[in-house]
């Protein structure tokens, strides 16, 4: 989230598209209400289904599955047509008016330097026109065909309310009254705010979805203001968490990446990360970049990172390949590639694609371990339950381990929420029988392993040997004592660079935020975005004074957001050139001639001129980027693809499948399934009664949704013969699962160039274990291709087929 | 030849001469009368108590509430399959005649004494007949909407519309039963001599003279054509 | 150790306090109890309490069923999908409250709209269930407005069911007695507000005074009729008095959109009947009679038979035995 959940009541409209907030998020949700009960917002829903968010919206359209990226670049092209621009945003705080290389172009649903073999674009041509000196050149008039704003009107002008229409399957005149409110909001008085979640990252093309979004709120003026930005609503009650420590295969903690095998050093490593700034004066926070690494290194080796051995830096992972995301990790294990899997609080079985490949690449592991408070279906892979795990169990010869953890209510520590809050919580209850706190058990293993290599030694021993842990029972790390180090302290006295004769923070101490972070070996912090969240005053993630000065739901007092309790990021847009909010009523921070000052933390040096210091500091322009240059894989402009698996051709080039630079590998490409065989549009989702597999454990969630259920139009069901409540046979080109039969109005066919394109809606949370009644989970049909950047995997698109089924135990 | 029976039931008969007694019902036919008699009095005891708050405490007979509203049910279901036999066994000698008429006419000269200048009757005068019809019918209202009412085994038997109807139904029959059976009783003491044609099966001869005149003569006419010896 | 008693609630979102209080809703507190006439006048009223629903806030997530249940503790079946979303697929002895789902055309429009509406006791003013009860102290209704069930008392007639305007009480198959929601009498009587209101997250569920119930309805029916809702408006149906627990309803003029919601609720005429007129003047009549029989008994000569008309007897009964004689011979 840009924002918080508590500032979505500040909003004047509200669009869920790409998520479906009410089901997923009920609690978050309260704000959208709040909104629309005290501030009179608006709510507009765009879903392929009729879902329960949109029972309480003012307008629902339907969107045929996979086609966001049209829909939004069609409301572009709206507002420019219409003029429903924040003029002084654009020109002011976007890239809107940076010339683009000449060289540049996109034709045929391609922008320039597509390599078919590789499936990758050669990216070199998608950058500004530079002066000599490093900086970009610009037009503020907004004439030059080159400049960002005339190449954005270029690429939007192809998506007509028609061609929105005939791809999309939303009525024209539904799709103009939604254009209409979202144009509304580019007034100053006027906010929106865009709530999404996996509807959009779950698409081959999923960063494109939301840059589309981005790209509205930027040109609406939306973004970094009270009620509006672009809010990711995260899933797992610490997802937020799991990203900003680091945890997926290429990062590090507080968003700084895992070197690749081509960084061979620190040096080399820094090089590209300088991040001077491409316009004069501009912040570029970026270029701190080697003291929070500094910093994190020193956390990780303590006294053996030294500048003489880069800190350390060797000791790090290297890449050879973009990243070792699951699929790929479960790809190699389909082929006998890896022996031994740690599967923590995790359940892949049923989260990630084709199940039949999993339940295989399973089946070749010599260990597999889960650390989970539940019995996952992971962990009983090989366990036999007729149609809903059909294995031979004497066939796997996988070991596997069961290690029971335990689960949030009875642990301490902070989980970080979609706002960027950190929120310290206390045991609301003592484990049962044998179950250990995870960093129990991983201390317990590092311990182990780290004996090991002191013992028998082996190929590069350092990281293990030389990891600090000093935690006063090494065997069990306390919450207080990782969140302290994720903080950061000083390791030296800290004197002021501008007054050496003042202290800063004195050695030993707590660091009060990541501004006194040095590259020198002073300071360590295990996560820089943290640092402020533990500090010499205590725990700040643990307050709970509710009030809020500013009534507009900043709530400063309340545990700690990062980065520096800041509640809204890029806050300083919500003010003019001059540093005046746009709207009055709304006020946020402004600038008072000496000072920015306000209700919130000010995203931007407080003394910052306002009209030299642009509010996007994180970028090396100081603007938020309309036009992406070379950062996104797949085109610094969102163009329509189609998923994978599509009953519709790319109406740019029906030669395209899917996304063009998205991996896929070759097993799977030859796996995926057409119209032909399979003519309806599979989506899964997730309902309001269940967390994910975790709930069908809990009798009361099973009483409340106790069976699995597809659901389909009363349409397709009288074309299939299907009756409500009846039991239905999906099938996919790579599985099929049984289910029951929803028959509803709820989902309409969509009729995209005339012909009508059927949803098969599939939601998720049932397995073989569990309370409630066995069921299956939509990944047993699913493609394994992920998005071009992130790899998450297409959940949302995919083409199955329906029929009728015998009632279970009846012969066929 | 053997005279076709009109007015009687297999079993009647004539006991004695000197004095005439005559057999009125049989051992069978008075046990069953009076398992219906005993069913109808806990049901009636029962379903008052359920009826009228201040009459609650009779509940208390059966061991509480909570007895009572299951054993109402099931004693109903018993008095009717008992009803049943009985029904069988009267159902016949209980269609109207044409000389009910004219009893029921002068109904007056009976409450009076002038019990002579009324016809003479087979075994059941008009009195009888409408209690044994008016039971008829009202158990069989009092079984249908109690059953509609059951909740405990027929919970969605009927709409709940149609149950407030059914209890309404059931409430006013139950009172048409007691009004029914006050008179049966009443009619059966008031008439003395006829009680013990339930208790030893017999009446005299100058009862079924006095009052079923018919059958008594059809009784006399069978034991002339078919002497026992 | 005498304990403070707990405050009237004015609100769901109270915290529960860090010490005990006793329990504010008295036995002398109640005004109402069903087969019984001579309730004593209570000695104080209880303000009101309401608990309102809008339907325009509520997305349907059956967190107020499941609080329901942790709350009372009760253990509902896990049934199957019968191609709907309610589940359980009824109100049930151990579900008090349920989310009833409507697909709605609606035809002025031309809109499709999803009508979610949490269905369960609604603690009439006139309650149905009370007046159709034969057990005495099974059914209460306190000054507050709460109608509540005292299952010791109850005998599992199912006498409320056909009471109740709404359809709601079930009687269990297994304890054999009535049950349903009981707005939380036992939270209410600490100075709580119900369950379901309290894990309402979207607050389509508030509890309040009735009078700031009614207060918040006409702030959210000013809302939605800014949204073209022009009928919208508060269930608060007087047919039975009103209820303690009132609807924010979009189409209020059609209030059986929503899954059946009852349009102008009342106590059948045919309940009144019963448990009116037909129980007094029904004992009255059986009595009389009764009465006249006694009377009767006593004052009118008995019809007995003469010692003549045994004599006619046995005259008649030779008379066929000679007529008989003469025949043979």
């Amino acid at each position: 989230m840009t924002n918080a959940w508590t500032d979505i009541k500040n909003t004047d409209l509200v669009i869920v598209m790409g998520g479906n907030a009410a089901e997923a998020h009920p609690c978050g949700f309260k704000w959208v209400t709040e909104a629309k009960h005290h501030r009179g917002a608006r709510l507009i829903v765009v879903d392929p289904r009729f879902n329960r968010t949109a029972s309480v919206a003012d307008v629902y359209a339907p969107i045929r599955p996979g086609s966001d990226i049209a829909f939004l670049m069609g409301v572009i092209r709206y507002c420019i047509e219409n003029d429903k621009v924040q003029w002084d945003y654009v020109k002011n705080y976007t890239n809107a008016t940076y010339l683009v290389n000449d060289a540049f172009g996109w034709a045929e649903g391609l922008f320039t330097g597509y390599d078919e073999a590789k499936r990758d674009y050669d990216r070199t041509s998608w950058e500004y026109q530079m002066n000599e000196d490093g900086t970009v050149k610009t037009d503020p008039t907004l004439t030059d065909p080159r400049c960002v704003w005339n190449l954005l009107k270029e690429q939007v002008a192809t998506y007509t309310p028609e061609f929105v229409e005939n791809l999309c399957g939303t009525p024209r005149e539904r799709y103009l009254k939604i254009c209409e409110m979202i144009g509304a909001t580019s007034a100053r008085d006027k906010v929106m705010t865009s709530l999404y979640a996996l509807g959009w990252t779950q698409h081959s093309k999923g960063a494109q979805n939301i840059r589309g979004m981005a790209m509205l709120q930027l040109i609406l003026g939306n973004v970094g203001l009270p009620g509006g930005g672009v809010n990711a609503l995260r899933g797992h009650a610490n997802i937020q968490g799991l990203t900003d420590i680091g945890l997926l295969s290429h990062t590090l903690p507080g968003y700084m990446n895992l070197p690749t095998e081509k960084e061979i050093d620190y040096t080399t490593y820094m090089s590209t990360r300088g991040n001077k700034p491409l316009i004069p004066d501009q912040t570029s926070y970026w270029q701190n970049t080697p003291k929070f690494m500094v910093s994190f290194l020193k956390a990780m080796w303590g006294d053996a990172a030294t500048r003489e051995n880069d800190w350390g830096f060797d000791w790090l992972p290297k890449l050879d390949v973009a990243y070792y995301d699951i699929l790929r990790m479960f790809d190699m294990m389909s082929r006998g590639e890896v022996n031994l899997y740690f599967c923590q609080g995790f359940n892949p079985l049923l989260s990630f694609p084709n199940r039949a490949k999993l339940t295989q690449a399973l089946s070749k592991l010599k260990l597999l371990v889960t650390i989970d408070p539940l019995q996952t279906e992971t962990g009983h892979f090989w366990e036999d339950h007729g149609i809903y795990n059909e294995v031979e169990p004497s066939k796997i010869m996988t070991e596997v381990l069961e290690l029971p953890s335990t689960c949030f209510a009875e642990d301490e520590g902070a989980t970080v929420n979609s706002g960027r809050w950190l929120q310290w919580h206390w045991p609301g209850a003592t484990p049962p029988g044998d179950a250990k706190h995870d960093t129990w058990i991983m201390a317990n293993i590092f311990l182990r392993v780290r004996e090991l290599y002191r013992k028998e030694g082996g190929v590069c021993p350092e990281p293990i040997l030389n990891l600090a842990w000093d935690y006063e029972d090494p065997y069990e790390p306390e919450a207080a004592e990782l969140a302290k180090e994720m903080n950061g302290r000083a390791l030296q006295t800290l004197y002021d660079p501008k007054d050496p004769a003042k202290v800063l923070v004195e050695a030993g101490k707590l660091l009060p935020n990541f501004g006194v972070m040095r590259d020198d070996g002073s300071t360590m912090s295990g996560c820089w975005i943290y640092a402020g969240s533990w500090t010499e005053e205590g725990n700040m993630m643990a307050r709970r004074d509710n009030s809020d000065p500013g009534d507009i739901g900043t709530f400063l007092n309340w545990t700690f957001a990062w980065p520096a309790n800041r509640r809204i990021l890029y806050n300083r847009a919500s003010c003019d050139l001059q540093g005046k909010p746009w709207d009055e009523a709304r006020k946020l921070i402004e600038w008072n001639g000496e000072r920015w000052q306000g209700f919130d933390v000010p995203d931007i040096a407080v003394t910052a001129k306002p009209e030299t210091v642009m509010p996007f500091i994180m970028t090396a322009e100081g603007t938020a980027r309309l036009f992406s240059r070379k950062l996104l894989r797949d085109g610094p402009f969102p163009t329509h693809m189609e998923p994978f698996e599509s009953p519709v051709e790319n109406p740019f080039n029906a030669k395209l499948r899917g996304n063009p630079v998205a991996r896929i590998f070759p097993d799977d490409l030859a796996q995926l399934g057409t119209s032909a065989d399979y003519p309806f549009v599979g989506t899964s989702y997730r309902l309001t009664e269940h967390f994910h597999y975790w709930t069908k454990h809990n009798r009361v969630n099973a009483v409340l949704q106790p069976e699995f259920f597809v659901e389909i139009s009363e349409e397709l069901a009288a074309e299939r013969g299907i009756t409500k409540g009846g039991r239905v046979r999906v099938w996919s080109a790579r599985g099929e699962i049984w289910a029951k039969a929803v028959v509803t109005k709820r989902i309409r066919p969509l009729i995209c160039n005339g012909k009508p394109v059927h949803v098969v809606g599939i939601p998720l949370h049932w397995g073989f274990m569990g309370a409630a009644r066995k069921g299956f989970g939509p990944n047993s049909l699913t493609p394994f291709v992920g998005d071009a950047n992130i790899d998450t995997p297409e959940f949302k698109a995919f083409l199955v087929n329906i029929e009728p089924a015998a009632e279970e135990g009846a012969s066929a | 030849m053997t005279e076709e029976r009109v007015y009687s039931a297999p079993g009647d008969k004539i006991e004695t001469k000197h004095p005439v007694t005559v057999n009125r019902y049989r051992g069978y036919t008075r046990l069953n009368h009076w398992v219906t008699a005993a069913c109808m009095i806990v049901l009636l005891i029962s379903g008052l108590s359920l009826f009228h708050p201040s009459l609650f405490f009779l509940t208390d007979i059966f061991g509480g509430g909570q007895t009572t509203r299951w054993l109402h049910p099931i004693v109903g279901l018993v008095l009717v399959a008992s009803f049943l036999l009985l029904f069988a066994q009267m159902w016949k000698l209980n269609l109207p005649r044409r000389e009910d008429v004219e009893w029921s006419r002068k109904i007056g000269d009976l409450l009076q004494g002038n019990e002579e200048n009324l016809p003479e009757l087979g075994k059941y005068n008009a009195g009888q007949k409408v209690v044994f019809w008016g039971m008829s019918g009202l158990i069989v209202v009092l079984v249908t909407t109690g059953v509609m009412i059951w909740e405990q085994y027929f919970p969605h038997l009927v709409s709940i519309p149609a149950r407030r109807i059914a209890v309404a139904v059931h409430s006013l029959a139950a009172i048409f039963t007691i009004l029914i059976f006050i008179v049966h009783v009443y009619a059966a003491i008031w008439t003395r001599g006829t009680i013990r044609a339930m208790t030893r099966g017999t009446v005299t001869g100058g009862w079924a003279f006095r009052h079923h005149r018919k059958w008594l003569r059809e009784l006399a006419g069978r034991q002339r054509s078919d002497p026992s010896k | 150790m005498t304990s403070e008693r707990a405050p009237e609630p004015v609100t769901a979102a109270a915290n529960p306090p860090l010490q005990p209080l006793a329990s504010n809703l008295l036995p002398s507190d109640v005004i109402r109890v069903s087969a019984t006439s001579d309730v004593p006048a209570p000695e104080r009223h209880l303000t009101e309490v309401a608990k309102l629903i809008d339907v325009s806030k509520c997305i349907g997530c059956k967190a107020c069923q499941s609080a329901c249940i942790e709350w009372n503790d009760t253990h509902p079946d896990i049934e199957e999908n019968v191609g709907v979303y309610e589940n359980p697929h009824d109100l049930t002895p151990d579900m008090f409250t349920l989310m009833r789902f409507t697909e709605y055309e609606n035809p002025v429009t031309n809109e499709f709209e999803w009508l979610i509406r949490k269905d369960g006791c609604m603690h009439c003013a006139d309650p149905g269930c009370l007046k159709a009860c034969p057990a005495p102290g099974a059914i209460v209704q306190y000054s507050n407005g709460i109608v509540d069930f005292i299952s010791d008392n109850c005998i599992g007639c199912g006498y409320c069911i056909a009471g109740c305007p709404f359809n709601i009480p079930r009687v269990s198959k297994t304890a054999h007695v009535s049950k349903k929601c009981t707005l939380c009498s036992d939270r209410v009587a600490v100075g709580q507000g119900p369950a379901c209101a309290k894990a309402c997250p979207t607050k389509a569920i508030s509890f309040g005074t009735k009078e700031a119930m009614v207060e918040l309805a006409s702030e959210r029916v000013e809302d939605l009729k800014s949204r073209g809702y022009d009928h919208a408006g508060l269930y608060d149906p007087q047919g039975v008095g009103g209820t303690h627990v009132m609807y924010v309803l979009h189409h209020a003029d059609q209030p059986s959109l929503y899954a059946g919601l009852p349009d102008d609720p009342q106590i059948s005429p045919v309940v009144r009947g019963w448990k009116g007129p037909a129980k007094t003047v029904g004992l009255a009549v059986a009595g009389l009679a009764a009465a006249g029989a006694v009377l009767h008994g006593i004052f009118a000569r008995p019809n007995e038979v003469t010692a003549h008309e045994e004599g006619e007897a046995e005259d008649l009964v030779e008379d066929h035995d000679q007529r008989h004689g003469d025949r043979e011979a």
